[in-house]
C-alpha cells in the first residue's frame, strides 16, 4: 500500500479543512485548530491502513480537534478587558454570522451541520468523517437544523 | 425572510469560500514528525528539488517541470517515508552551499548527507568514491570502478552513477569516458558540460 507524499494532502484538502473549522469553531480558533489538525495527521500518517478517502480521514481529525477546542474554550474564562470578537456560545449573533448559532449546538449536531453546509458534503461523506451511519448523519443534521430554526428563526420576527 | 438554512448556504458560498488557510509549513517542519522536508530552487543548471531528512540531504533532483517534481516526491514517499512536507529551515545549509558552489566560491561541500536512497554494496562504494573526487578533477568509469574495488566493473559503475540521488554534491559529473567523451548524465549532457565548465574544463 502506497501513501502519497503528505504535502499533496495539504495542497489538496487544506482549504476544505480550514473552511470546515471556520464554520465549526469560528475565526478566533480556526487557525490554531487547523495547525493542530495537520500536525496530528502528519504524526499518524504512516500508520494509516489505506489511502482511500484521505479527505474523510482529515475531516475526522479536524472534527475531534474542533470538539476539544470548544471544550477547552468553555473551561477557560475570558480575561477581563478582552472583548471577544466572536459572540460567546450562549448568545448567538443572530443578525450576522449564522455559524455563531451553529456553534451553540451539541458537538455531533454542530459537526454534522458544518460538514453538510460549509463543505456541501453528501450525507455519506458526513457519515464517513464522523464515523457514523448515513442515517445517523442525516439525523444529526436534521436535529441540528430543527433546533436552529426554533431558536434562531423565531428571533427574526 | 431568510431562514437559517439559506443563511448557511449563502455564507458557505460567500465568506467561507473566499477564506484561505494560514501557512503552517514551519509548524509542520518543526513538529518532530516531518521525516523529509523539501524545497524547489532555481539554479544555473535548472530547477532543483532539494530534500533532507534530519540526518542530511537525502536527494537532489533535476525537476524541469511539475510532473518531474511529482515523480521525485512520489519516489521518496514510496522508498523512504510518506511524511514528506515542504519546508525551509532544514535546507538552509544545502541551499547556501549550492549557491556558493554555482558562484564559484565553494569547492568542497560540507553539508551532511543521508545515503538512505543509495543501494548498498557496489553502488554505494562507487558513489562514496565519487564523493571524494576533488573539484576540478575528473576520472574515468574504469577509474571509479577501480576505486570502488573492481576495475573491470566499469559498466556497473556507470549504472551506479546513473542512480545517484545526490548529483552535483556527489559529483558524478566528474566521471568521463576514458577516450575523452562526456559519458552520460541524469540531468542531461548540457548540465554535465555546464558543471565541468564551471570547474575550469574546456568541454
Amino acid at each position: 500500500m502506497e501513501l502519497p507524499p503528505f504535502q499533496t494532502l495539504l495542497d489538496s484538502y487544506g482549504r476544505d479543512v480550514h473552511r470546515f473549522l471556520l464554520a465549526n469553531v469560528g475565526a478566533t480558533d480556526a487557525d490554531d485548530c487547523y495547525q493542530e489538525t495537520w500536525i496530528a495527521a502528519l504524526r499518524g500518517y504512516p500508520r494509516l491502513q489505506h489511502s482511500t478517502n484521505l479527505r474523510g480521514w482529515l475531516l475526522t481529525i479536524a472534527s475531534r480537534k474542533a470538539i476539544d477546542c470548544v471544550r477547552a474554550r468553555r473551561r477557560v474564562p475570558l480575561p477581563v478587558g478582552d472583548v471577544p470578537e466572536v459572540p460567546s456560545p450562549a448568545e448567538p449573533d443572530s443578525y450576522g454570522d449564522p455559524w455563531a448559532a451553529v456553534r451553540t449546538l451539541p458537538p455531533k449536531q454542530r459537526t454534522a451541520v458544518a460538514l453538510r453546509y460549509a463543505l456541501d458534503a453528501e450525507y455519506s461523506a458526513v457519515a464517513d468523517a464522523m464515523g457514523t451511519s448515513e442515517d445517523a448523519a442525516r439525523r444529526n443534521v436534521h436535529e441540528g437544523l430543527k433546533r436552529l430554526r426554533r431558536e434562531y428563526d423565531d428571533d427574526q420576527h | 425572510m431568510t431562514n437559517i438554512e439559506q443563511k448557511l448556504v449563502a455564507s458557505a458560498a460567500g465568506p467561507l469560500a473566499s477564506s484561505y488557510p494560514p501557512d503552517i509549513s514551519a509548524a509542520l517542519e518543526h513538529s518532530g514528525h516531518a521525516d523529509v522536508v523539501y524545497m524547489v530552487e532555481d539554479s544555473p543548471v535548472g530547477r532543483l528539488l532539494l530534500a533532507a531528512s534530519d540526518r542530511g540531504l537525502v536527494c537532489l533532483h533535476f525537476v524541469p517541470d511539475d510532473a518531474g517534481l511529482e515523480r521525485s516526491l512520489d519516489a521518496i514517499a514510496a522508498k523512504l517515508t510518506p511524511r514528506v512536507v515542504a519546508g525551509k529551515r532544514r535546507l538552509e545549509l544545502p541551499r547556501r552551499e549550492l549557491d556558493e558552489f554555482f558562484a564559484g566560491r565553494l569547492h568542497t561541500f560540507e553539508m551532511p548527507l543521508d545515503w538512505s536512497l543509495v543501494k548498498p554494496g557496489f553502488t554505494s562504494a562507487v558513489l562514496k568514491a565519487t564523493a571524494r573526487i576533488p573539484f576540478g578533477e575528473t576520472t574515468s568509469y574504469k577509474g571509479i570502478a577501480g576505486r570502488a574495488g573492481n576495475e573491470r566493473a566499469f559498466r556497473a559503475a556507470g549504472t551506479a552513477l546513473g542512480s545517484n540521488p545526490l548529483p552535483i554534491v556527489v559529483p558524478c559529473h566528474r566521471v568521463l569516458h576514458s577516450g575523452g567523451g562526456l559519458g552520460g548524465y541524469t540531468g542531461g549532457l548540457e548540465v554535465k558540460r555546464a558543471l565541468l565548465t564551471l570547474e575550469g574544463h574546456a568541454t
